[in-house]
Protein backbone atom coordinates (compact mmCIF):
# COMPACT_ATOMS: atom_id res chain seq x y z
CA UNK A 1 0.00 0.00 0.00
CA UNK A 2 1.64 3.26 -1.12
CA UNK A 3 2.16 5.89 1.57
CA UNK A 4 0.14 9.07 1.13
CA UNK A 5 1.53 12.49 1.91
CA UNK A 6 -0.33 12.73 5.21
CA UNK A 7 1.29 9.50 6.43
CA UNK A 8 4.74 10.68 5.36
CA UNK A 9 4.12 13.95 7.24
CA UNK A 10 3.16 12.00 10.36
CA UNK A 11 6.29 9.84 10.19
CA UNK A 12 8.45 12.90 9.58
CA UNK A 13 6.86 14.60 12.59
CA UNK A 14 7.62 11.52 14.75
CA UNK A 15 11.22 11.56 13.47
CA UNK A 16 11.44 15.37 13.90
CA UNK A 17 12.63 15.94 10.32
CA UNK A 18 11.34 18.92 8.33
CA UNK A 19 10.50 17.82 4.77
CA UNK A 20 10.38 20.60 2.16
CA UNK A 21 7.15 20.49 0.12
CA UNK A 22 9.05 19.98 -3.12
CA UNK A 23 10.59 16.75 -1.75
CA UNK A 24 7.29 15.21 -0.68
CA UNK A 25 6.21 13.55 -3.92
CA UNK A 26 9.55 11.86 -4.57
CA UNK A 27 10.02 10.81 -0.95
CA UNK A 28 6.56 9.25 -0.67
CA UNK A 29 7.31 7.23 -3.82
CA UNK A 30 10.71 6.03 -2.56
CA UNK A 31 9.40 5.02 0.86
CA UNK A 32 6.50 3.19 -0.79
CA UNK A 33 8.91 1.31 -3.06
CA UNK A 34 11.02 0.20 -0.10
CA UNK A 35 8.00 -0.88 1.96
CA UNK A 36 6.49 -2.79 -0.99
CA UNK A 37 9.82 -4.59 -1.42
CA UNK A 38 10.17 -5.64 2.25
CA UNK A 39 6.60 -7.00 2.17
CA UNK A 40 8.12 -10.21 0.75
CA UNK A 41 8.92 -11.28 4.32
CA UNK A 42 5.22 -12.05 4.81
CA UNK A 43 5.63 -15.28 2.86
CA UNK A 44 8.11 -16.68 5.43
CA UNK A 45 6.58 -18.94 8.07
CA UNK A 46 7.80 -17.59 11.42
CA UNK A 47 5.05 -19.12 13.53
CA UNK A 48 7.29 -20.88 16.06
CA UNK A 49 10.37 -18.68 15.69
CA UNK A 50 11.73 -16.55 18.53
CA UNK A 51 12.99 -13.13 17.37
CA UNK A 52 16.75 -12.53 17.23
CA UNK A 53 17.16 -9.32 19.19
CA UNK A 54 20.94 -8.96 19.38
CA UNK A 55 24.07 -9.55 17.35
CA UNK A 56 25.29 -11.96 20.01
CA UNK A 57 23.69 -14.75 22.04
CA UNK A 58 26.10 -14.05 24.89
CA UNK A 59 24.48 -12.95 28.17
CA UNK A 60 25.61 -9.37 28.58
CA UNK A 61 27.87 -8.84 31.55
CA UNK A 62 26.99 -6.59 34.47
CA UNK A 63 29.38 -4.27 36.17
CA UNK A 64 29.33 -2.91 39.69
CA UNK A 65 26.83 -0.10 40.12
CA UNK A 66 29.34 2.57 41.03
CA UNK A 67 30.36 5.96 39.67
CA UNK A 68 33.25 5.48 37.22
CA UNK A 69 33.41 8.83 35.52
CA UNK A 70 32.45 12.46 35.85
CA UNK A 71 33.69 15.93 36.70
CA UNK A 72 34.17 16.98 33.07
CA UNK A 73 31.42 19.54 32.51
CA UNK A 74 33.49 21.81 30.32
CA UNK A 75 34.62 19.00 28.02
CA UNK A 76 31.01 17.88 27.60
CA UNK A 77 29.77 21.41 26.84
CA UNK A 78 32.66 22.20 24.50
CA UNK A 79 30.77 20.97 21.38
CA UNK A 80 27.41 22.53 22.24
CA UNK A 81 25.99 25.05 19.73
CA UNK A 82 24.76 27.24 22.63
CA UNK A 83 25.77 27.25 26.30
CA UNK A 84 24.47 29.49 29.08
CA UNK A 85 25.97 29.47 32.58
CA UNK A 86 27.29 25.93 32.26
CA UNK A 87 24.07 24.51 30.75
CA UNK A 88 22.99 23.41 27.26
CA UNK A 89 20.69 26.19 26.04
CA UNK A 90 17.52 25.52 23.97
CA UNK A 91 14.62 27.68 22.75
CA UNK A 92 12.12 28.54 25.46
CA UNK A 93 9.98 25.49 26.34
CA UNK A 94 7.74 26.86 29.13
CA UNK A 95 5.90 30.14 28.65
CA UNK B 1 59.58 7.64 -2.02
CA UNK B 2 57.24 5.48 -4.12
CA UNK B 3 58.99 2.42 -2.78
CA UNK B 4 57.92 3.13 0.81
CA UNK B 5 54.25 3.55 -0.08
CA UNK B 6 54.28 0.26 -2.00
CA UNK B 7 55.27 -1.85 1.01
CA UNK B 8 52.94 -4.16 2.91
CA UNK B 9 52.58 -3.62 6.66
CA UNK B 10 54.71 -6.71 7.30
CA UNK B 11 57.46 -5.45 4.96
CA UNK B 12 57.38 -1.95 6.46
CA UNK B 13 57.62 -3.41 9.97
CA UNK B 14 60.73 -5.35 8.92
CA UNK B 15 62.23 -2.22 7.31
CA UNK B 16 61.61 -0.18 10.45
CA UNK B 17 63.12 -2.92 12.61
CA UNK B 18 66.21 -3.06 10.36
CA UNK B 19 66.41 0.76 10.47
CA UNK B 20 66.33 0.86 6.65
CA UNK B 21 64.08 3.91 7.03
CA UNK B 22 62.45 5.79 9.88
CA UNK B 23 58.78 6.01 10.85
CA UNK B 24 59.01 9.72 10.01
CA UNK B 25 60.22 8.95 6.46
CA UNK B 26 57.45 6.39 6.09
CA UNK B 27 54.83 8.90 7.31
CA UNK B 28 56.18 11.67 5.07
CA UNK B 29 56.09 9.43 2.00
CA UNK B 30 52.42 8.73 2.67
CA UNK B 31 51.53 12.36 3.45
CA UNK B 32 53.12 13.33 0.11
CA UNK B 33 51.13 10.62 -1.66
CA UNK B 34 47.91 11.86 -0.03
CA UNK B 35 48.64 15.44 -1.11
CA UNK B 36 49.25 14.26 -4.68
CA UNK B 37 46.01 12.24 -4.81
CA UNK B 38 43.48 14.74 -3.40
CA UNK B 39 41.45 14.28 -6.59
CA UNK B 40 40.30 10.91 -5.21
CA UNK B 41 38.65 12.69 -2.23
CA UNK B 42 39.60 9.74 -0.03
CA UNK B 43 40.13 11.88 3.08
CA UNK B 44 37.76 14.29 4.82
CA UNK B 45 40.49 15.54 7.14
CA UNK B 46 44.24 15.05 6.77
CA UNK B 47 46.19 15.03 10.03
CA UNK B 48 49.86 15.57 9.09
CA UNK B 49 50.78 17.06 12.49
CA UNK B 50 49.33 14.10 14.37
CA UNK B 51 51.05 11.72 11.93
CA UNK B 52 54.50 13.27 12.27
CA UNK B 53 54.23 13.54 16.09
CA UNK B 54 53.32 9.86 16.36
CA UNK B 55 55.97 8.85 13.83
CA UNK B 56 58.63 10.75 15.81
CA UNK B 57 57.44 9.07 19.01
CA UNK B 58 57.73 5.68 17.28
CA UNK B 59 61.27 6.49 16.12
CA UNK B 60 62.20 7.61 19.66
CA UNK B 61 60.85 4.37 21.14
CA UNK B 62 62.79 2.31 18.63
CA UNK B 63 65.99 4.27 19.21
CA UNK B 64 65.61 3.60 22.94
CA UNK B 65 65.15 -0.12 22.27
CA UNK B 66 61.45 -0.09 23.18
CA UNK B 67 59.61 -0.66 19.89
CA UNK B 68 56.05 -1.83 20.53
CA UNK B 69 55.43 -4.49 17.87
CA UNK B 70 54.58 -4.90 14.20
CA UNK B 71 52.34 -1.80 14.00
CA UNK B 72 54.77 0.60 15.69
CA UNK B 73 55.31 3.43 13.21
CA UNK B 74 52.89 2.07 10.58
CA UNK B 75 50.84 4.81 8.84
CA UNK B 76 47.12 4.13 8.57
CA UNK B 77 43.90 5.87 7.58
CA UNK B 78 40.98 5.98 10.01
CA UNK B 79 37.40 5.89 8.71
CA UNK B 80 35.77 9.12 9.83
CA UNK B 81 33.21 7.18 11.85
CA UNK B 82 35.69 6.55 14.70
CA UNK B 83 35.83 9.29 17.32
CA UNK B 84 39.37 10.63 17.59
CA UNK B 85 40.28 12.88 20.50
CA UNK B 86 40.90 16.47 19.40
CA UNK B 87 40.47 15.62 15.68
CA UNK B 88 37.20 16.56 13.91
CA UNK B 89 34.88 13.59 13.36
CA UNK B 90 32.04 13.97 10.85
CA UNK B 91 30.51 10.57 9.98
CA UNK B 92 30.31 12.14 6.51
CA UNK B 93 27.32 14.16 7.73
CA UNK B 94 26.54 17.86 7.81
CA UNK B 95 24.76 17.34 11.13
CA UNK B 96 28.07 16.75 12.94
CA UNK B 97 29.44 20.03 11.59
CA UNK B 98 32.29 21.25 13.81
CA UNK B 99 32.21 18.24 16.19
CA UNK B 100 35.56 17.55 17.85
CA UNK B 101 35.33 14.48 20.10
CA UNK B 102 36.77 14.87 23.61
CA UNK B 103 37.53 11.12 23.65
CA UNK B 104 39.02 8.34 21.53
CA UNK B 105 37.25 5.21 20.27
CA UNK B 106 38.57 1.98 21.75
CA UNK B 107 39.67 0.57 18.37
CA UNK B 108 41.70 3.67 17.45
CA UNK B 109 43.05 3.87 21.02
CA UNK B 110 44.18 0.23 20.68
CA UNK B 111 45.88 1.00 17.35
CA UNK B 112 47.55 4.05 18.86
CA UNK B 113 48.66 1.95 21.81
CA UNK B 114 50.26 -0.43 19.28
CA UNK B 115 52.15 2.51 17.75
CA UNK B 116 50.12 3.03 14.56
CA UNK B 117 50.39 6.48 12.98
CA UNK B 118 47.11 8.18 11.94
CA UNK B 119 47.41 9.97 8.58
CA UNK B 120 43.87 11.32 8.46
CA UNK B 121 40.16 10.62 8.57
CA UNK B 122 38.84 8.73 5.56
CA UNK B 123 35.70 9.67 3.63
CA UNK B 124 32.62 7.46 3.91
CA UNK B 125 28.92 7.32 3.12
CA UNK B 126 26.92 9.53 5.50
CA UNK B 127 26.59 7.64 8.80
CA UNK B 128 27.96 4.60 6.90
CA UNK B 129 24.67 4.31 4.95
CA UNK B 130 25.51 3.47 1.37
CA UNK B 131 27.25 1.08 -1.01
CA UNK B 132 29.02 3.55 -3.32
CA UNK B 133 30.38 6.36 -1.12
CA UNK B 134 28.13 8.82 -2.93
CA UNK B 135 26.08 9.91 0.11
CA UNK B 136 28.91 11.71 1.94
CA UNK B 137 28.30 15.38 2.69
CA UNK B 138 31.95 15.82 1.69
CA UNK B 139 31.44 14.50 -1.83
CA UNK B 140 31.95 11.16 -3.57
CA UNK B 141 35.22 9.22 -3.48
CA UNK B 142 36.75 8.03 -6.75
CA UNK B 143 37.92 4.46 -7.21
CA UNK B 144 41.69 4.52 -8.01
CA UNK B 145 41.08 1.77 -10.61
CA UNK B 146 38.98 4.17 -12.69
CA UNK B 147 38.01 5.88 -14.83
CA UNK B 148 36.41 3.57 -17.40
CA UNK B 149 34.86 4.81 -20.64
CA UNK B 150 35.49 8.38 -19.51
CA UNK B 151 33.54 8.02 -16.26
CA UNK B 152 34.83 7.94 -12.69
CA UNK B 153 33.97 4.79 -10.76
CA UNK B 154 32.67 4.38 -7.22
CA UNK B 155 34.99 2.73 -4.66
CA UNK B 156 32.04 0.94 -3.03
CA UNK B 157 30.82 1.84 0.41
CA UNK B 158 30.40 2.75 3.03
CA UNK B 159 34.15 2.50 3.81
CA UNK B 160 34.98 3.90 0.36
CA UNK B 161 37.64 6.41 1.45
CA UNK B 162 39.43 3.72 3.45
CA UNK B 163 39.38 1.30 0.50
CA UNK B 164 40.52 3.93 -2.01
CA UNK B 165 43.34 5.09 0.31
CA UNK B 166 44.72 1.57 0.78
CA UNK B 167 44.34 0.68 -2.90
CA UNK B 168 46.01 3.92 -4.12
CA UNK B 169 49.00 3.50 -1.76
CA UNK B 170 48.00 6.47 0.42
CA UNK B 171 48.07 4.33 3.58
CA UNK B 172 49.43 0.89 4.46
CA UNK B 173 46.11 -0.05 6.04
CA UNK B 174 42.86 1.50 7.18
CA UNK B 175 40.08 0.94 9.66
CA UNK B 176 36.65 0.27 8.26
CA UNK B 177 33.27 -0.56 9.71
CA UNK B 178 30.81 -3.05 8.32
CA UNK B 179 27.07 -3.13 9.04
CA UNK B 180 25.83 -4.96 5.92
CA UNK B 181 28.97 -5.17 3.76
CA UNK B 182 30.66 -1.79 4.23
CA UNK B 183 34.16 -3.27 4.60
CA UNK B 184 33.88 -6.24 2.22
CA UNK B 185 32.11 -4.66 -0.78
CA UNK B 186 34.50 -1.66 -1.12
CA UNK B 187 37.42 -4.05 -0.62
CA UNK B 188 36.12 -6.07 -3.59
CA UNK B 189 35.63 -2.93 -5.74
CA UNK B 190 39.13 -1.56 -4.94
CA UNK B 191 41.11 -4.81 -5.08
CA UNK B 192 42.13 -5.00 -1.42
CA UNK B 193 41.51 -7.28 1.56
CA UNK B 194 38.65 -6.34 3.91
CA UNK B 195 37.79 -8.30 7.05
CA UNK B 196 34.59 -7.94 9.03
CA UNK B 197 35.27 -9.76 12.30
CA UNK B 198 32.69 -11.60 14.39
CA UNK B 199 30.20 -9.28 16.08
CA UNK B 200 31.78 -8.57 19.48
CA UNK B 201 35.41 -9.09 18.43
CA UNK B 202 36.16 -5.35 18.26
CA UNK B 203 34.70 -2.82 20.67
CA UNK B 204 32.06 -0.47 19.29
CA UNK B 205 32.83 2.18 21.93
CA UNK B 206 33.44 5.52 20.25
CA UNK B 207 32.30 4.35 16.79
CA UNK B 208 29.41 6.56 15.70
CA UNK B 209 26.48 4.15 15.79
CA UNK B 210 24.45 3.16 12.73
CA UNK B 211 22.78 -0.19 13.59
CA UNK B 212 24.09 -1.38 16.92
CA UNK B 213 23.26 -5.09 16.57
CA UNK B 214 25.21 -5.22 13.27
CA UNK B 215 28.03 -2.64 13.39
CA UNK B 216 31.54 -4.08 13.59
CA UNK B 217 34.99 -2.57 12.97
CA UNK B 218 37.66 -4.33 10.95
CA UNK B 219 40.89 -3.91 9.00
CA UNK B 220 41.31 -3.02 5.30
CA UNK B 221 44.74 -3.88 3.94
CA UNK B 222 46.59 -5.01 0.82
CA UNK B 223 47.33 -8.53 2.04
CA UNK B 224 45.69 -11.19 4.20
CA UNK B 225 48.76 -11.22 6.45
CA UNK B 226 48.42 -7.48 7.05
CA UNK B 227 44.73 -7.91 7.93
CA UNK B 228 45.78 -10.48 10.54
CA UNK B 229 48.34 -8.07 12.03
CA UNK B 230 45.92 -5.18 12.12
CA UNK B 231 43.00 -7.17 13.53
CA UNK B 232 45.16 -8.40 16.41
CA UNK B 233 45.84 -4.78 17.38
CA UNK B 234 42.23 -3.59 16.96
CA UNK B 235 40.42 -6.44 18.76
CA UNK B 236 39.93 -7.28 22.39
CA UNK B 237 37.45 -7.11 25.23
CA UNK B 238 36.32 -3.67 26.34
CA UNK B 239 34.22 -3.09 29.45
CA UNK B 240 32.78 0.03 27.80
CA UNK B 241 30.95 -2.04 25.15
CA UNK B 242 28.59 -4.53 26.78
CA UNK B 243 28.49 -6.62 23.57
CA UNK B 244 32.28 -6.88 23.37
CA UNK B 245 33.34 -10.51 23.80
CA UNK B 246 35.48 -11.33 26.85
CA UNK B 247 37.77 -13.58 24.79
CA UNK B 248 41.52 -13.63 24.31
CA UNK B 249 42.73 -12.41 20.91
CA UNK B 250 44.70 -15.12 19.07
CA UNK B 251 47.98 -14.37 17.31
CA UNK B 252 46.27 -14.50 13.92
CA UNK B 253 49.39 -13.77 11.85
CA UNK B 254 51.40 -16.59 13.41
CA UNK B 255 48.97 -19.30 12.32
CA UNK B 256 48.19 -18.32 8.74
CA UNK B 257 50.44 -20.62 6.80
CA UNK B 258 50.06 -24.29 6.29
CA UNK B 259 47.97 -26.74 4.40
CA UNK B 260 44.20 -26.62 4.24
CA UNK B 261 44.13 -30.42 4.34
CA UNK B 262 40.97 -31.63 6.02
CA UNK B 263 39.28 -28.25 5.85
CA UNK B 264 35.70 -28.41 4.51
CA UNK B 265 34.55 -25.52 2.32
CA UNK B 266 30.81 -24.95 1.90
CA UNK B 267 29.30 -23.64 -1.35
CA UNK B 268 25.78 -22.30 -0.73
CA UNK B 269 23.66 -23.02 -3.78
CA UNK B 270 21.29 -20.12 -3.01
CA UNK B 271 24.10 -17.63 -3.78
CA UNK B 272 24.01 -18.58 -7.47
CA UNK B 273 21.35 -15.92 -7.99
CA UNK B 274 19.24 -15.38 -11.10
CA UNK B 275 21.01 -13.21 -13.61
CA UNK B 276 24.41 -13.56 -11.94
CA UNK B 277 27.13 -12.20 -14.24
CA UNK B 278 28.99 -15.09 -15.89
CA UNK B 279 32.37 -13.70 -14.83
CA UNK B 280 31.28 -13.67 -11.16
CA UNK B 281 30.21 -17.31 -11.37
CA UNK B 282 33.44 -18.24 -13.17
CA UNK B 283 35.57 -16.58 -10.49
CA UNK B 284 33.65 -18.41 -7.79
CA UNK B 285 34.38 -21.72 -9.57
CA UNK B 286 38.06 -20.79 -9.72
CA UNK B 287 38.03 -20.09 -5.99
CA UNK B 288 36.69 -23.58 -5.33
CA UNK B 289 39.41 -25.11 -7.51
CA UNK B 290 42.14 -23.11 -5.74
CA UNK B 291 40.96 -24.22 -2.29
CA UNK B 292 40.76 -27.85 -3.46
CA UNK B 293 44.28 -27.60 -4.84
CA UNK B 294 45.39 -26.32 -1.42
CA UNK B 295 44.03 -29.48 0.18
CA UNK B 296 40.50 -28.50 1.18
CA UNK B 297 37.34 -30.43 0.40
CA UNK B 298 34.51 -28.54 -1.31
CA UNK B 299 30.90 -29.41 -0.37
CA UNK B 300 27.50 -28.06 -1.32
CA UNK B 301 25.50 -26.53 1.53
CA UNK B 302 22.11 -24.87 1.70
CA UNK B 303 21.22 -21.53 3.29
CA UNK B 304 17.51 -21.55 2.42
CA UNK B 305 16.54 -18.13 3.80
CA UNK B 306 19.23 -16.22 1.89
CA UNK B 307 16.72 -14.57 -0.45
CA UNK B 308 15.04 -12.83 2.48
CA UNK B 309 18.23 -11.37 3.96
CA UNK B 310 18.18 -8.01 2.17
CA UNK B 311 14.57 -7.22 3.06
CA UNK B 312 15.25 -8.28 6.65
CA UNK B 313 18.30 -6.03 6.79
CA UNK B 314 16.45 -3.06 5.32
CA UNK B 315 13.95 -3.25 8.17
CA UNK B 316 16.34 -3.93 11.06
CA UNK B 317 19.16 -1.54 10.12
CA UNK B 318 16.91 1.51 9.51
CA UNK B 319 14.95 0.74 12.70
CA UNK B 320 18.13 0.75 14.77
CA UNK B 321 19.41 3.80 12.87
CA UNK B 322 16.24 5.80 13.56
CA UNK B 323 16.78 5.17 17.25
CA UNK B 324 20.55 5.82 17.23
CA UNK B 325 20.25 9.00 15.17
CA UNK B 326 17.63 10.49 17.51
CA UNK B 327 20.56 11.98 19.45
CA UNK B 328 21.30 14.55 16.71
CA UNK B 329 19.00 17.25 17.99
CA UNK B 330 21.03 20.46 17.70
CA UNK B 331 21.48 20.69 21.48
CA UNK B 332 24.70 18.96 22.50
CA UNK B 333 26.96 18.91 19.46
CA UNK B 334 27.10 19.63 15.76
CA UNK B 335 24.73 21.63 13.63
CA UNK B 336 21.87 23.73 15.03
CA UNK B 337 19.33 25.44 12.76
CA UNK B 338 17.22 27.81 14.84
CA UNK B 339 13.45 27.64 15.16
CA UNK B 340 10.79 29.47 17.14
CA UNK B 341 10.13 26.50 19.42
CA UNK B 342 12.21 23.56 20.62
CA UNK B 343 10.35 21.21 18.24
CA UNK B 344 10.90 23.54 15.29
CA UNK B 345 14.58 23.78 16.14
CA UNK B 346 14.78 19.94 16.14
CA UNK B 347 12.93 19.67 12.84
CA UNK B 348 14.95 22.38 11.10
CA UNK B 349 18.26 21.00 12.36
CA UNK B 350 17.48 17.41 11.33
CA UNK B 351 15.83 18.52 8.08
CA UNK B 352 18.96 20.37 6.96
CA UNK B 353 21.55 18.22 8.71
CA UNK B 354 20.68 14.80 7.26
CA UNK B 355 21.22 13.93 3.60
CA UNK B 356 18.58 12.19 1.50
CA UNK B 357 19.66 8.55 2.10
CA UNK B 358 19.92 9.04 5.87
CA UNK B 359 16.55 10.81 5.89
CA UNK B 360 14.96 7.92 3.96
CA UNK B 361 16.34 5.34 6.36
CA UNK B 362 15.36 7.26 9.51
CA UNK B 363 11.82 7.61 8.13
CA UNK B 364 11.59 3.91 7.21
CA UNK B 365 12.94 3.01 10.64
CA UNK B 366 10.47 5.30 12.36
CA UNK B 367 7.61 3.77 10.35
CA UNK B 368 8.48 0.12 11.04
CA UNK B 369 8.84 0.84 14.77
CA UNK B 370 5.65 2.89 15.03
CA UNK B 371 2.48 1.74 16.80
CA UNK B 372 0.48 -0.61 14.60
CA UNK B 373 3.41 -1.57 12.34
CA UNK B 374 5.99 -2.86 14.84
CA UNK B 375 4.84 -6.50 14.75
CA UNK B 376 4.22 -6.62 11.00
CA UNK B 377 7.63 -5.24 10.06
CA UNK B 378 10.20 -5.07 12.87
CA UNK B 379 9.26 -8.16 14.88
CA UNK B 380 8.76 -10.13 11.66
CA UNK B 381 12.25 -9.13 10.47
CA UNK B 382 13.79 -10.15 13.80
CA UNK B 383 12.20 -13.60 13.38
CA UNK B 384 13.45 -14.02 9.82
CA UNK B 385 16.87 -12.90 11.07
CA UNK B 386 16.76 -15.81 13.54
CA UNK B 387 16.06 -18.19 10.63
CA UNK B 388 18.99 -16.78 8.62
CA UNK B 389 21.32 -17.24 11.59
CA UNK B 390 19.99 -20.79 12.07
CA UNK B 391 20.74 -21.60 8.41
CA UNK B 392 24.41 -20.76 9.01
CA UNK B 393 24.55 -22.78 12.27
CA UNK B 394 23.19 -25.76 10.38
CA UNK B 395 25.68 -25.34 7.51
CA UNK B 396 28.61 -25.04 9.93
CA UNK B 397 27.81 -28.53 11.26
CA UNK B 398 28.96 -29.78 7.85
CA UNK B 399 31.69 -27.34 6.82
CA UNK B 400 34.37 -25.10 8.38
CA UNK B 401 34.17 -22.11 6.10
CA UNK B 402 31.83 -20.90 3.35
CA UNK B 403 32.97 -19.48 -0.01
CA UNK B 404 30.87 -17.00 -2.01
CA UNK B 405 31.41 -14.01 -4.30
CA UNK B 406 31.68 -10.71 -2.37
CA UNK B 407 29.58 -8.54 -4.67
CA UNK B 408 27.37 -9.17 -7.71
CA UNK B 409 29.45 -6.92 -10.01
CA UNK B 410 32.64 -4.92 -10.39
CA UNK B 411 32.76 -1.18 -9.61
CA UNK B 412 30.14 0.93 -11.41
CA UNK B 413 30.26 4.57 -12.45
CA UNK B 414 29.45 7.44 -10.09
CA UNK B 415 25.81 8.30 -10.76
CA UNK B 416 24.74 4.80 -11.86
CA UNK B 417 22.17 2.62 -10.03
CA UNK B 418 20.41 5.59 -8.56
CA UNK B 419 17.02 5.00 -10.23
CA UNK B 420 15.54 3.88 -6.94
CA UNK B 421 16.98 3.02 -3.50
CA UNK B 422 16.34 -0.73 -3.83
CA UNK B 423 18.61 -1.03 -6.91
CA UNK B 424 21.50 0.29 -4.83
CA UNK B 425 20.63 -2.04 -1.91
CA UNK B 426 21.14 -5.12 -4.15
CA UNK B 427 24.91 -4.54 -4.01
CA UNK B 428 24.92 -6.10 -0.56
CA UNK B 429 23.11 -9.31 -1.47
CA UNK B 430 26.09 -11.56 -0.62
CA UNK B 431 27.40 -9.68 2.43
CA UNK B 432 24.22 -8.89 4.38
CA UNK B 433 23.41 -12.48 5.51
CA UNK B 434 26.80 -12.77 7.27
CA UNK B 435 26.16 -9.48 9.05
CA UNK B 436 22.70 -10.52 10.20
CA UNK B 437 24.18 -13.73 11.64
CA UNK B 438 27.06 -11.84 13.31
CA UNK B 439 29.70 -14.03 11.62
CA UNK B 440 33.23 -13.17 10.45
CA UNK B 441 33.62 -12.54 6.71
CA UNK B 442 36.52 -11.48 4.55
CA UNK B 443 36.78 -10.25 0.98
CA UNK B 444 40.01 -11.20 -0.77
CA UNK B 445 40.92 -9.91 -4.25
CA UNK B 446 40.71 -12.86 -6.61
CA UNK B 447 40.63 -11.64 -10.18
CA UNK B 448 39.80 -8.97 -12.71
CA UNK B 449 36.57 -8.46 -14.61
CA UNK B 450 36.41 -8.22 -18.40
CA UNK B 451 36.83 -4.45 -17.95
CA UNK B 452 40.02 -5.01 -15.93
CA UNK B 453 38.46 -4.12 -12.57
CA UNK B 454 38.92 -6.00 -9.28
CA UNK B 455 36.59 -8.75 -8.11
CA UNK B 456 36.67 -10.27 -4.64
CA UNK B 457 35.69 -13.60 -3.16
CA UNK B 458 34.15 -13.82 0.30
CA UNK B 459 34.94 -16.38 2.98
CA UNK B 460 32.59 -16.73 5.96
CA UNK B 461 33.44 -18.52 9.20
CA UNK B 462 32.04 -19.71 12.51
CA UNK B 463 31.73 -17.17 15.34
CA UNK B 464 35.19 -16.06 16.54
CA UNK B 465 36.94 -18.31 14.03
CA UNK B 466 38.59 -15.47 12.08
CA UNK B 467 41.71 -17.65 12.01
CA UNK B 468 40.21 -20.27 9.66
CA UNK B 469 38.73 -17.50 7.50
CA UNK B 470 42.17 -15.86 7.24
CA UNK B 471 43.89 -19.18 6.45
CA UNK B 472 41.49 -19.96 3.61
CA UNK B 473 41.77 -16.36 2.36
CA UNK B 474 45.56 -16.70 2.34
CA UNK B 475 45.26 -19.76 0.10
CA UNK B 476 43.11 -17.81 -2.37
CA UNK B 477 45.51 -14.87 -2.25
CA UNK B 478 48.45 -17.19 -3.01
CA UNK B 479 46.66 -18.85 -5.91
CA UNK B 480 45.04 -15.76 -7.45
CA UNK B 481 48.22 -13.81 -8.18
CA UNK B 482 46.21 -10.60 -8.03
CA UNK B 483 48.02 -7.51 -9.41
CA UNK B 484 49.86 -5.44 -6.82
CA UNK B 485 47.65 -2.40 -7.39
CA UNK B 486 45.75 -0.23 -9.80
CA UNK B 487 47.58 0.65 -13.01
CA UNK B 488 49.50 3.87 -12.38
CA UNK B 489 48.56 6.69 -14.74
Amino acid sequence: MPLDHATVRTIAQLARIRIPDEDMEGLAGELSTILAWVEQLREVDTEAVAPMTSGTDRVLSLRDDVVTDGGMRDAILANAPEVVDGFFAVPKVVE
Amino acid sequence: MTALTGLTIAEAARGLAAKSFSARELAEAHLDAIAAARDLNAFICETPDVALDRADAADARRAAGGALGPLDGIPIAVKDLFCTEGVPTTAGSHILNGFVPPYESTVTANLRQAGAVMLGKANLDEFAMGSANITSHYGPVKNPWGPRDGRDLVPGGSSGGSAAAVSARLALGATGTDTGGSIRQPASFCGIVGLKPTYGRCSRYGIIAFASSLDQAGPMTRTVGDAALMLAAMAGHDARDSTSAPLAVPDFAAALDGSLRGLKIGIPKEYRIDGMAAEIGALWDKGMAWLEAAGAEVKAVSLPHTRYALATYYIIAPAEASSNLARYDGVRYGLRVDGATLDEMYMNTRGQGFGTEVRRRVLIGTYVLSAGYYDAYYLKAQKVRALIAADFREAFREVDVILTPTAPSDAFAIGERMDDPVTMYLNDVFTVPTSLAGLPGISVPAGLSARGLPLGLQLIGRPFDELTVLKAARAIEDAAGFPAGPPTP
